[in-house]
């Protein structure tokens, strides 16, 4: 322990210590960049080849859903940095309910997210070979709309899922991480020289607010 | 902290079987590598004679019916066996190889640091190992798959095996390879002890940085790939299945992008090690310091271009193919500067034949073949002839084996004094040596030839006019297993009965040979101060 903070011993003090945790998590998160990256390169392969599918499949998905979602997750990135900050400034308490309420926002994601979702199964709208066109065709149909065109819409279908599945397994790692920055900010474990683990996460969650902002667009908006 | 009581070190320092599993001490972490990846190889091996032994005869069906020559059970048999060696060799012994073992022991020594960056994820990433490791096996030994280590699409998706458990599997050991590198970065950009520039690194440092930016760079690609290829199988999502409008072609380019990138994760780090072998035992400073390094690091860049070589004949454009034949033609160079420095390194050296030079000396020979040869199959019209034959297969076992399990041998012995404080029998180390070199060559030189006389790599059967040919091949590998036996009798014998090793056997000029043989708890007992270079032999 030096000045509060648990020094391990092959670090000569707390700022090199701290300066390595981070340049550890930014290349972490760099791995995560590019793991979306792959899937993002397939996107715009096949949006190049499919233009016409993928705006009739990025049609049944609400823009307006998406998009509260969007603020929902920048409105969260707010916090997490509050939360950092109030650590820095020496205020625990503070802290803990900035990042609660971020964990309160990225529970409103995965519920909207969820509703989402299980309207699309409802409709007979499943990821690839899964989807049932026939399910779908006979919902279009009821409401009045013109039945699907393409004949690959599943894949579409498979992006959306596997790209907003991803993203939002990231989601849940991301507020049991936050989830344990608070359990440890409440044991009174951070102080303005050590706040470590909540700009590690915090970073981790940026992060996974960003890719949302690209998703966003790409799933919702597209066609 | 309590200074160790006289004649502690650190594999002394604590004992039993807990100690061990929870340890965050690098050099103990690399005693767990060291076991678990030798086990594998083992594995891998037996895996390998197994395929050679069904190769050693042409099957024929006499006048009654019956088959003759035939080994194992199956042809079936012989395509999840080739799987096994395939992954278990790639993704569990070659690539974890040389940074986890040597890598972890030796990087933080070389430069004069207490420990890695980050000792619990150094722990945790031999956990990942050994969970990717555990359901691979389990995979193996309750069901079976039989892709070939590289899961192509569409026969991946049909397969009716556990291909997608495999692929987590190979998901869970990226994870560990990813988190290696990370540690190494970190450990490389922070915490040199004072004096240690970047340019006074050992090369054996330089090689492992470049690859742990690979590692760190490359495997993502890997991971999301699997993983589509696992939602493939459950979901069926489309993207590598025609039917939907995908391209199974998609994946191939993916898996590459990561894969040709992977075999510098496997061969960078060899390099290091050769470069600290060559200028030990010619006791001479190393020619070209810099341009070594550079060179690892050029590898590093070209090797994420280069990856559509792979693809000449599966429908790439033909502009496309140009290109990536000329980038692949540009590793050499890079390559090329890091043969003829170690070359320059021996000349006028006074050279000592001590076992671990002899493994130098035969990755020089042997990845010299394997370099020549893969820049004949970078060449198109060479490569659309000798595409998925045995040239192939004699091309990257001449890397990979002749390079980096010579490179892991010699490392080894040369390191071995230092990792346990024991000599082992040179007599014996050299036996090893004469074994291993010449197996390898009676093994692989052949399926040169064999390549070019068209026989197709993968196959169970081939025609009688192979059959000689393949019967020195067979005999090779049994040379190559005798070598291996008697390497792991030296090892086994040196730890029971070795002479206690002084700190510097060899003379070497690197900061681990200051640290006591086997090194304390915290490697030096006052941080090291460097004040030149890492080679300055006078
Ligand atoms: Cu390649």
């Amino acid at each position: 322990m030096i000045n509060g903070v648990p020094v391990q011993e092959h670090y000569r003090d707390a700022s090199h210590q701290f300066a390595s945790a981070k340049e550890g998590i930014w290349l972490f998160m760099a791995t995560e960049i590019l793991m979306f990256g792959g899937l993002f390169v397939g996107y715009l392969i096949f949006h190049m080849k499919y233009p016409e599918m993928f705006a009739e499949g990025a049609q049944f998905l609400d823009w307006r859903l998406g998009f509260i979602n969007t603020l929902v997750l920048i409105f969260s990135s707010l916090t997490m940095a509050l939360g950092i900050y109030f650590c820095q400034i020496n205020q625990p308490k503070k802290a803990v309910g900035a990042l609660a309420v971020t964990i309160l926002c990225g529970a409103i994601f995965m519920v909207i997210k969820y509703f989402e979702y299980t309207h699309k199964f409802h409709m007979g709208i499943f990821p690839g070979r899964m989807l049932d066109l026939e399910m779908l065709n006979h919902h279009l149909h009821e409401m009045g709309k013109p039945a699907i065109v393409s004949t690959n819409l599943g894949m579409y279908f498979g992006f959306y899922f596997c790209m907003s599945g991803l993203h939002g397994i990231h989601v849940i790692l991301g507020m049991c991480m936050i989830s344990w920055c608070l359990y440890r900010c409440m044991r009174g474990d951070f102080n303005p020289n050590y706040y470590t683990a909540v700009e590690g996460v915090g970073i981790f969650w940026h992060i996974i607010d960003l890719v949302w902002i690209f998703l966003f667009p790409l799933l919702y908006l597209v066609g | 902290m309590a200074h160790a009581a006289h004649g502690s070190n650190y594999l002394n320092a604590e004992k039993g079987l807990w100690s061990w599993l929870t340890s965050l001490d690098h050099k103990r972490i690399g005693i767990l590598y060291f076991i678990s990846v030798m086990s594998f190889f083992l594995l891998g091996g037996i895996a390998a004679l197994l395929l050679r032994g069904e190769l050693f005869a042409y099957n024929a069906v006499d006048a009654l019916g019956k088959t003759t020559g035939q080994l194992l059970p199956s042809a079936d048999a012989y395509n999840q066996i080739l799987t096994y060696h395939g992954a278990i060799m790639v993704f569990m012994v070659i690539i974890p190889g040389i940074p986890a073992i040597l890598g972890n022991i030796f990087l933080p020594l070389q430069i004069g640091a207490k420990d890695v960056a980050f000792p619990k994820l150094n722990l945790a990433s031999w956990y990942c190992l050994m969970a990717g490791a555990s359901l691979a096996m389990f995979t193996m030994f309750s069901t079976k798959v039989d892709t070939g280590w590289t899961f192509y699409t569409p026969y991946s998706i049909k397969s009716g095996t556990a291909v997608t458990t495999m692929v987590l599997a190979a998901f869970i050991t990226g994870m560990s390879s990813i988190l290696t590198g990370l540690n190494f970065i970190v450990t490389v950009h922070k915490l040199r002890c004072p004096g240690m520039t970047m340019w006074r690194m050992p090369l054996f440092v330089w090689a492992l940085y470049s690859t742990a930016i690979i590692q760190v760079l490359a495997t993502p690609i890997l991971a999301i790939t699997l993983l589509l290829l696992a939602m493939e199988r459950t979901f069926g999502v489309g993207i590598f299945d025609p039917k939907l409008g995908g391209d199974p072609v998609l994946f191939q380019h993916f898996f590459w992008f990561y894969s040709h990138p992977a075999v510098y994760i496997m061969i960078l780090p060899a390099m290091g090690v050769i470069s600290e072998l060559i200028t030990t035992f010619s006791k001479k400073t190393i020619f070209g310091y810099t341009a070594i390094a550079y060179s690892s690091l050029g590898i590093a860049a070209v090797s994420f271009f280069v990856w559509g070589h792979h693809m000449f004949v599966s429908g790439q454009s033909e502009f496309a193919g140009i290109v990536f034949s000329f980038l692949t033609m540009l590793v050499g160079v890079p390559t090329a500067i890091k043969m003829f420095n170690w070359v320059a390194t021996m000349y006028k050296g006074s050279i000592e034949f001590a076992s671990p030079m002899l493994f130098a000396l035969g990755f020089l020979f042997l990845f010299a073949i394997g370099g020549v040869t893969g820049i004949m199959l970078a060449v198109i019209p060479v490569d659309v002839h000798f595409h998925d034959t045995y040239f192939v297969v004699a091309h990257f076992h001449y890397v990979m084996v002749g390079g980096t399990l010579m490179a892991i041998m010699g490392g080894f012995y040369y390191w071995f004094p230092k990792m346990f404080g024991k000599m082992y029998s040179e007599f014996w180390a050299r036996m090893s040596w004469v074994f291993i070199f010449v197996g390898f060559n009676v093994t692989f030189f052949p399926q040169f030839i064999l390549g070019a006389m068209g026989m197709p790599r993968r196959y169970f059967n081939y025609i009688p006019a192979y059959e000689p040919l393949n019967r020195i091949s067979t005999m090779g590998s049994w040379l190559i297993a005798i070598g291996f036996l008697m390497a792991l009798y030296t090892i086994i014998n040196g730890l029971i009965s070795g002479a206690k090793a002084p700190k510097n056997p060899w003379g070497s000029k690197t900061l681990e040979w200051e640290a006591d043989s086997p090194p304390s708890v915290h490697n030096f007992d006052h941080e090291p101060v460097v004040t030149a270079g890492p080679y300055e032999y006078k």
